[in-house]
């Protein structure tokens, strides 16, 4: 989960990171009033925000009105724009670079910094970039920072506070539990100081029971993944024609590569989980169809989710919501027998085998080649 | 010698009252696995299916001298019965949660790398070694024995290529399934350390799936490392990037993780990458 830059700058705040002063606004009317140079930021969750147009700057209580104004109403890269930052202007004599992230093959989070900031980190050649493993027993100890200030060639002072916000930041990176916990910049100051100008924080998603405070919608989910998602079920929206319906995230993957290798592309990615419930089968259906596919496809393979169970499912489905359009299964694994029979019964052509499954839905649909 | 588990290995269920404990654990014994407790504090001194010991504590388990657990319970509850597992120093750990914090689940694999423990998942089918020991939820009818292991990171794609492999008449030495989190007990260079060592296994099968770089890796071992003969399947080929599909680790981010860096990896190891995974038996020929 993506946060917005003035909630993980009110957590940098919490764990004592140095930001700029500054205040959360949704309304122009709740501007206050000017009392030095500030910056006007959009809170929104997309990166290039700055080029885009999503920051301004107010020298005096006419731009400071102006800036929130036009900022609050405006789109971003098709996003709307509901509150926007107003923070002190800073002195910037330097930008670094510091983050803190997951790597996966590790298992371990991962210190990056350099001194090269204020650029995405990906366009910053290697042999500037400072990496270290932490080791997840040990955490985070001084030591790495003094590494880290070496090979940034920090002096003393900034060294000094940059070991400071190294260890806060490993501490939000555990406490808070966090994929990702990144400043760029981080400012060194006209006076020396060093400041986080912004803040970017991505929690895991799986670990929200812990911080119910938190509750953000995804602005790259569309309204039917957003829905599918309320209701539990893994869902991704995809721009083909054949709607899909499988068990399992690795075999309902496989499902839509073998769709797209035969030139027919799906209209998105559903998978059912474990599950021997048959409204959590037709319910399904209820996703898929508002998707408007040309047909739908549903690859089982039976384990805890039971072939029988699923034909009932689908039988549900099919009266509950009139659905017409061609239906294609392949069933296997337990009670596929029982299930096949079902889907017979009530007209529903049904296959053993993957491929056979593939090809049926890919000519019923009429987009094969 | 087996993979990680044989006849003799003796198994505890963290969790054994609940809707999936239960009903797997049932599936374990028919299979033949040695199940030899049950865990579900508060419901101690009851009995599973009239036959299998129920105790409180993972510490009252031990006077059966378990040497693998596995622990199905609640997302929130999986690090605190891991704990209680490497606590008591049990050999093997296959957590089936899934939905489990990564935060929690690194915790749990340094604990247990620390003290020589291995821990199998969050979120994975388990292990199996067909037919002396079955820890896990994989569908006990589509093993053969045979002399392919296989490993992946997901449950239902691999009970598919499992079967495909049986039917072509081939079987399996070992099955397992590594966990479709980002943060697992085990990597597939594990694994191949394993699958290299076995005298049952001649042929290795890899299924892989976008995100991280764990198959990249995987692939670079096996140029180095492996004499076996070594297959791979990669799904994901259609995914678009940015978006989860399913599981949790499977999400292209910044370029990394596509199927195509994958199956480049492998083709330049020199193994073969199946088009569809009914298409695995025929490379393993």
């Amino acid at each position: 989960m993506n946060l917005y830059e003035y909630m993980g700058k009110e957590i940098f705040r919490k764990y004592g990171i140095p930001v700029p002063d500054g205040y959360v606004t949704e309304k122009p009317s709740d501007t206050r009033e000017y009392k030095k140079p500030v910056v006007v930021k959009s809170q929104i969750l997309l990166g290039g925000r700055g080029k885009s147009g999503g920051i301004k700057f107010a020298k005096s209580q006419e731009d400071l009105k102006n800036s929130v104004r036009e900022l609050l109403g405006s789109k971003i890269r098709g996003l709307q724009v509901t509150k926007v930052l107003v923070e002190d202007m800073i002195n910037i004599k330097h930008e670094y670079y510091v983050s803190i992230a997951l790597n996966r093959s590790e298992r371990s989070p991962v210190l990056i910094a350099s001194s090269a900031g204020g650029v995405e980190i990906e366009a910053v050649p290697q042999k500037d970039i400072f990496t270290r493993k932490i080791d997840t027993l040990l955490g985070y100890s001084d030591f790495i920072g003094r590494e880290a200030s070496k090979f940034m060639n920090l002096d003393k002072n900034l060294s000094s506070q940059f070991r400071d916000i190294l260890g806060r930041l490993y501490k939000i990176f555990v406490e808070e539990d966090c994929e990702l916990v990144e400043i760029n910049p981080l400012v060194e100051t006209a006076e020396g100081k060093l400041v986080a100008a912004d803040a970017k924080i991505v929690m895991d998603n799986d670990s929200m029971f812990r911080h119910k405070e938190i509750n953000i919608t995804d602005p790259e989910k569309t309204p039917l993944e957003l829905e599918a998602q309320s209701k539990g079920y893994a869902f991704v929206e995809l721009d083909g024609q054949i709607g899909v319906i499988a068990n399992g995230a690795g075999l309902t993957m496989a499902t839509l590569d073998a769709l797209t290798l035969h030139k027919g592309k799906p209209r998105n990615f559903l998978d059912l989980g474990g599950t021997d419930d048959v409204e959590t089968v037709a319910n399904a259906f209820d996703l898929v169809l508002k998707a408007n596919p040309k047909a739908i496809l549903i690859n089982i393979f039976g384990g805890v989710t039971k072939g029988d169970t699923v034909a009932n499912g689908i039988v549900m489905a099919k009266k509950r919501f009139n659905i017409s359009k061609p239906i294609v299964v392949r069933l296997s694994g337990v009670h596929e027998e029982a299930g096949r029979e079902i889907l017979k019964q009530n007209g529903i052509e049904s296959y053993p085998t993957m491929m056979e499954a593939i090809e049926r839905v890919v000519k019923v649909a009429g987009v094969s080649q | 010698m087996t993979v990680l588990v044989n006849k003799d290995t003796k198994v505890i269920v963290q969790g054994i009252t609940g809707h999936q404990g239960s009903f797997h654990a049932g599936e374990m014994i028919k299979f033949g696995t040695k199940v030899v407790a049950g865990v579900t504090p508060g419901k101690g001194g009851t009995k599973f299916q009239d036959t299998v010991p129920i105790v409180d504590s993972v510490v009252d388990a031990m006077s059966f001298e378990p040497t693998a657990t596995m622990i199905s319970v609640p997302a929130h509850l999986v690090r605190d019965a891991a704990f209680e597992a490497i606590d008591q120093g049990i050999k093997l750990i296959y957590i089936l949660t899934e939905h489990v914090p990564f935060h929690d689940s690194m915790d749990i694999v340094h604990e247990a790398r620390q003290r020589g423990l291995t821990v199998i998942g969050p979120n994975g089918p388990g292990v199996t070694v067909p037919f002396e020991c079955k820890i896990g939820i994989m569908p006990n009818q589509i093993f053969k024995q045979g002399d392919v292991a296989v490993a992946s990171r997901s449950g239902t794609l691999t009970y598919e290529i499992v079967e495909a492999i049986t039917r072509s008449g081939m079987g399996e030495s070992a099955v397992i399934g590594l966990g479709g989190d980002p943060v697992v007990g085990m990597t597939y260079i594990d694994v191949l350390k394993l699958f290299e060592a076995d005298d049952r296994t001649r042929k290795i099968v890899l299924v892989g799936e976008i995100g991280g770089n764990n198959e990249e890796l995987a692939a670079k071992y096996i140029k180095e490392h492996v004499t076996k003969k070594v297959v791979a399947y990669i799904t994901g080929r259609s995914a678009p990037p940015g978006k989860r599909m399913g599981h949790a680790g499977a999400i292209i981010e910044k370029g990394v993780g596509t199927a195509e860096s994958k199956i480049k990896a492998f083709t330049d190891a020199g193994v073969q990458v199946a088009e569809y995974p009914v298409d695995v038996p025929k490379l393993l020929k």
